[in-house]
């Protein structure tokens, strides 16, 4: 008989992996997960935004018991330079009704309650224990094998959720060694504020309703960036992220490249005077659709920041990890029905993937980055000169409107027309 | 709760401990503190202890201003147990009522406070650093170190008698104060085949005392020190300052030393007149049980040891060559 | 054999930050957990079931969330996890402390069965006073054994236990029958990496709740007001003021350190 200790084995206690654990241990199946962490969340970074639709039919009322600090009913972007900010949002009353669209949460606090849920269903969870290797069987994975004494495990199925730095889809040579181009190092600090600070700071009414900033723009140095400020209860988080490759081509510090973020005229009334009471870094996988492995093999998938499942252009990854966990989850309990773990049967858990807004907006990203990379006056010169114009504009100083247009025409062209239709053409067309 | 009616107590009483026929320091000290206390409080300073073979002690005793010695003598009695020592010492507060009870906090004396409290249901103050009398209440007001020293709390106890206190030794000065005293000889039965506790073996760790507390100077070595080897270089120093020697944690599990030796969270804190700090980082452990010495002089290669942000004096240097220099420069000036 | 160990959830003491302002802590951020010198004796219990047969139940008196500190000793090797908890213990001092777990105990023994050895680390390190074991041991009148540095023996046929402990003037080893108390040195044993079965088996242990309605316990003797020490006041120690290093080290800065440490060595009646 094959040696079973449990149905699955999920490895990682973070969003994707406590969300197949939860869909899982629902249906009755014998689940495990195994976290290195202290507890579920405490080496888990995020920005801070959780979008609702992923977690509300898993469990639906989730906000009656879920710590969540404010829902977010305004969404700014700013483009930064050296002294000014051009920038615009979205604030509607739309926002503001129930259910709301998406909320500022802590991860440590937020993943607490989530693995608690999946407890509650009946999954085990097992922290302070690293998952050194896979266990594989004539090519097939067959289990798990963990740092401590009679550590191993044996299941049906290996769910790795394992994060950024995901030991499994190496040892199984799913992927490669990620490549400094392909992963951002992002720095956040939780500033303490008094609740109405915050709200008169940031001109909402209640300590419940909560607004988002996201920014880049020439301020970076031409390094692609994105920064953001978000608003939580009695704190605002604020945080930076850079591609490493750039970090290190241009010798910056990021945590330099943070306390200027904060020293920025438009930031730092902000969050003046506010008490930092936590520093907080970790790596967050850029590399876009190309950069995706495979999801799945013999007895094997994968799910959230360890298949490199991160949209950054929409700073979305915690709900990317949570769908695809679900559809891990829903992959087992098909081939349950027949006994089969092969990856053929496995590969339904990719088609689905590719059917869900997970790989559909990664897929309409996927050149993103390299366009990034190519075309870095995305970032310097055209919102250099956005702002210039618009402060341009913006001056009354006897000099003629006419004469202003005139002007900036000529900065224009200064910049290359045909250059920049050539970029407005190639970001609408590989958009797509 | 279970009270006592305080006004039935009176007196201060001291508790003698003694090894070999000798008394430890701290019940001096002890003896000598309880004379201002007396003062304020009105009453009496008395010394209480238990035994084999202990009314020569009494010569000893006097000279620190007792006005009654309470014995209780009986061979069951010879060495420290818990059990015959809380029931005899029990008998004798009971029926002397006491209102103060101090007893100095060595091993002996936490182990034993503890039992005897909580036998009289009387509330007791581990360690204290410091005595004072409340003016209108007349309580005592006993403060002590919390949270590794990084809280003083003052507690009192204005319900239940006696009010006891072990007290660190070191903190008070042994004062002599010859006075005329009352040897008062008590009588409680015990018998040895109802002990069910026995010693089997005592073994003497050299000249090494336990308590750290007693020394007013502590040369430490750390990881830094090289090897197991060089801590001699610490006792040599230590020795030319009429001081001890004491070891980091890490020299402890590297080892370097027993455990005995160990000042840290999880080993002794000391607060000496003089700590020097040879090859110690300073994590924060460590400094928990050393952060309150008078002086504190660093002495590590390391600039940025965490040692010099609480060190009096700092020497960026390297211990192995800086100890035996400055063994030469005391041994040359102290009268040891 | 069966034995009980008493633990405490504590603040990381050497993390706790000064507020020099208001004379508090700082203890927001400050990790809960298991008091250092009770982990060692979990660990001393478990390896003497290890060796002899038995179980090993933990009971810690705390606010629910010192629930967490069971689950670690249920991963640590321990069968049984209770949790002693109630609003009527808030503020309770060493002696309402050892009343409690003292009751605690006892109903330990009615659902887990009779305990041979009770277990406990020397002292805490958040209120550092050693004082709840021996608080315990005299409540049961049974042998106390404190400062334990290592387990000799267990002698099964006449139930007795071999202990060596740290005296002030060195060790002694002593031998007390069973049911027994024993308080333990960090230096009895070094915490095992528990085995993956030990943590599989802790996720599926629950916890055990006892509180004034399930336990015998006379209220009477429990909480702030029915502790006979009470603080008056509660104060941060003066800070430091900033040292100086001395330049270089040398002959010339050996002299001027002397120089510095005179007065001090005088006070001290060393010159």
């Amino acid at each position: 008989m094959k040696k079973k200790d449990f149905d699955v084995i999920i490895v990682g206690a973070g969003p994707a992996g406590i969300a197949a654990a939860y869909k899982l241990a629902t249906a009755g199946v014998k689940v495990i997960v195994i976290e290195r962490g202290a507890f579920p969340g405490a080496k888990n970074v995020m920005g801070g935004i959780f979008y609702r639709n992923v977690l509300a039919d898993l469990i639906p009322d989730f906000e009656k018991t879920a710590p969540l600090e404010r829902h977010i009913i305004e969404q700014k972007m700013w483009l930064l330079s050296e002294d000014s900010v051009l920038g615009g949002g979205l604030r509607s009353e739309k926002f503001n009704k129930e259910p709301y669209n998406c909320y500022s949460v802590f991860r440590a606090k937020f993943d607490k309650w989530f693995a608690q849920k999946a407890i509650e269903a009946g999954a085990l969870i097992i922290n302070e224990t690293v998952v050194k290797e896979p266990i594989v069987e004539d090519g097939k994975v067959v289990g798990i094998r963990t740092d401590r004494p009679d550590g191993d495990l044996y299941a049906d199925v290996v769910i790795a959720a394992d994060g950024i730095n995901s030991l499994f889809t190496k040892a199984l040579g799913l992927r490669e060694s990620i490549t400094p181009d392909k992963v951002a190092l992002t720095v956040k600090e939780v500033i303490g504020l008094p609740e109405k600070v915050i709200n008169d700071r940031f001109g909402v009414l209640n300590k419940y309703e909560g607004v988002t900033i996201e920014l880049t723009g020439p301020f970076f140095q031409g390094m692609t960036t994105m920064g953001f400020i978000y608003t939580n209860r009695t704190s605002v988080s604020i945080g930076l992220g850079a591609i490493v490759e750039d970090l290190v081509h241009n010798k910056a510090n990021i945590n330099d490249m943070l306390e200027k973020l904060k020293a920025h005229p438009a930031v730092k009334p902000l969050i003046h005077d506010g008490e930092t009471k936590e520093y907080m870094a970790h790596m967050i996988p850029e590399g876009g659709y190309f950069a995706i492995p495979k999801l799945y093999s013999d007895g094997f998938m994968v799910c959230g920041d360890a298949a490199m499942l991160v949209n950054a252009v929409h700073r979305e990854g915690s709900n990317l990890a949570i769908e695809s966990g679900k559809l891990a989850a829903d992959t087992y309990l098909e081939a349950k029905k027949t006994g089969d773990f092969s990856a053929k049967k496995l590969s339904a858990y990719q088609k689905k993937m590719k059917n869900s807004f997970v790989l559909k907006d990664l897929k309409m990203y996927r050149h993103l980055p390299k366009m990034m990379e190519d075309k870095r006056q995305l970032l310097t010169k055209y919102p250099q000169f956005a702002i210039d114009a618009a402060f341009d504009i913006y001056k009354i100083d006897g000099v003629a409107k006419i004469d202003k247009i005139k002007a900036i025409k000529k900065r224009v062209a200064k910049l290359g027309y045909i250059r920049m239709a050539k970029d407005a053409f190639d970001m609408w067309r590989k958009i797509r | 709760m279970i009270r006592q009616d305080i006004h039935e107590y009176k007196n201060v009483w001291v508790f003698i401990e003694h090894n070999a026929g000798k008394i430890e320091l701290v019940s001096l000290q002890l003896l000598s503190k309880a004379k201002e206390i007396a003062r304020d409080l009105a009453c009496d300073v008395c010394a209480f202890t238990v035994g084999a073979d202990i009314k020569k002690l009494e010569k000893e005793v006097a000279e620190y201003g007792a006005k009654k010695f309470y014995i209780i003598e009986n061979p069951v009695l010879k060495d420290y147990r818990t059990e015959p020592w809380r029931a005899s010492i029990s008998y004798l507060i009971a029926k002397n009522k006491p209102a103060v009870v101090l007893i100095g906090a060595t091993a002996l004396g936490r182990d034993l406070a503890g039992t005897v409290a909580t036998e009289l249901s009387a509330g007791l103050t581990a360690d204290t650093t410091a005595l004072d009398i409340d003016p209108q209440t007349k309580n005592l007001l006993m403060t002590r170190p919390t949270f590794g020293g990084n809280l003083m709390a003052t507690i009192f106890c204005p319900d239940n008698r006696p009010q006891m206190s072990t007290v660190r030794p070191g903190v008070f000065e042994a004062i002599k104060n010859p006075a005329k005293m009352e040897l008062i000889e008590d009588k409680f039965e015990l018998k040895e085949e109802y002990v069910v506790k026995k010693i089997l073996e005592k073994v003497q760790t050299g000249e090494d005392k336990l308590n750290l507390g007693f020394y007013d100077i502590i040369v430490a070595g750390g990881k830094g020190m090289g090897k197991k080897e060089n801590f001699k270089l610490l006792e040599t120093l230590a020795d030319a300052l009429g001081g001890t020697w004491a070891v980091s944690r890490q020299a402890v599990q590297l080892g370097w030393a027993h455990h005995t030796r160990q000042v840290g969270q999880t080993g002794q804190t000391v607060h000496p007149k003089i700590y020097i700090a040879a090859g110690i980082s300073g994590a924060i452990q460590h400094l928990a049980g050393m952060k309150s010495s008078d002086i504190i002089v660093a002495v590590n290669t390391d600039p940025q040891a965490p040692i010099f942000e609480i060190a009096t004096y700092g020497i960026v240097g390297d211990a192995l060559k800086v100890l035996p220099k400055l063994t030469k420069l005391f041994k040359g000036k102290l009268k040891i | 054999m069966h034995s009980l160990v008493f633990i405490k959830q504590v603040p990381d003491a050497a993390q706790v930050r000064i507020n020099y302002e208001t004379g508090t802590l700082i203890r927001e951020g400050v990790p809960a957990i298991i008091n250092p010198f009770g982990a060692h004796a979990i660990e001393a219990a478990v390896q003497l079931k290890d060796k002899y047969g038995g179980t090993v139940s933990v009971l810690t008196m705390g606010p629910p969330m010192a629930e967490e500190i069971l689950k670690k000793s249920l991963a640590m090797g321990a069968d049984n996890a209770f949790l002693l908890s109630d609003m009527v213990f808030a503020g309770s001092d060493t002696l309402a402390t050892s009343y409690a777990l003292w009751a605690g105990a006892k109903k330990v023994a009615e659902e887990a069965g009779p305990i041979d050895i009770y277990w406990a680390g020397k002292q805490a390190i958040d209120g550092d006073t050693a004082q709840t074991g021996p608080g315990i041991a005299t409540r049961f009148n049974i042998p106390l054994v404190t400062y334990a540095a290592e387990i000799k023996e267990v002698d099964k046929k006449n139930n007795t236990i071999k202990v060596s402990r740290v005296v002030d003037e060195g060790m002694e080893t002593v031998q007390v029958p069973m049911p027994c108390l024993i308080t333990t040195e960090e230096t009895i044993n070094t915490l095992r990496y528990a085995p993956l079965p030990y943590l599989i088996r802790a996720a599926q242990t629950g916890i055990t709740l006892l509180n004034s309605s399930n336990t015998e316990i006379d209220s009477g003797q429990c909480g702030l007001k029915n502790s006979p020490t009470k603080v008056k006041k509660a104060f941060t120690p003066p800070k430091r003021e900033k040292g100086e290093i001395l330049k270089g080290s040398d002959e010339t800065t050996l002299d001027t350190l002397y120089g510095k440490l005179e007065p001090m060595l005088k006070q001290c009646g060393k010159l």
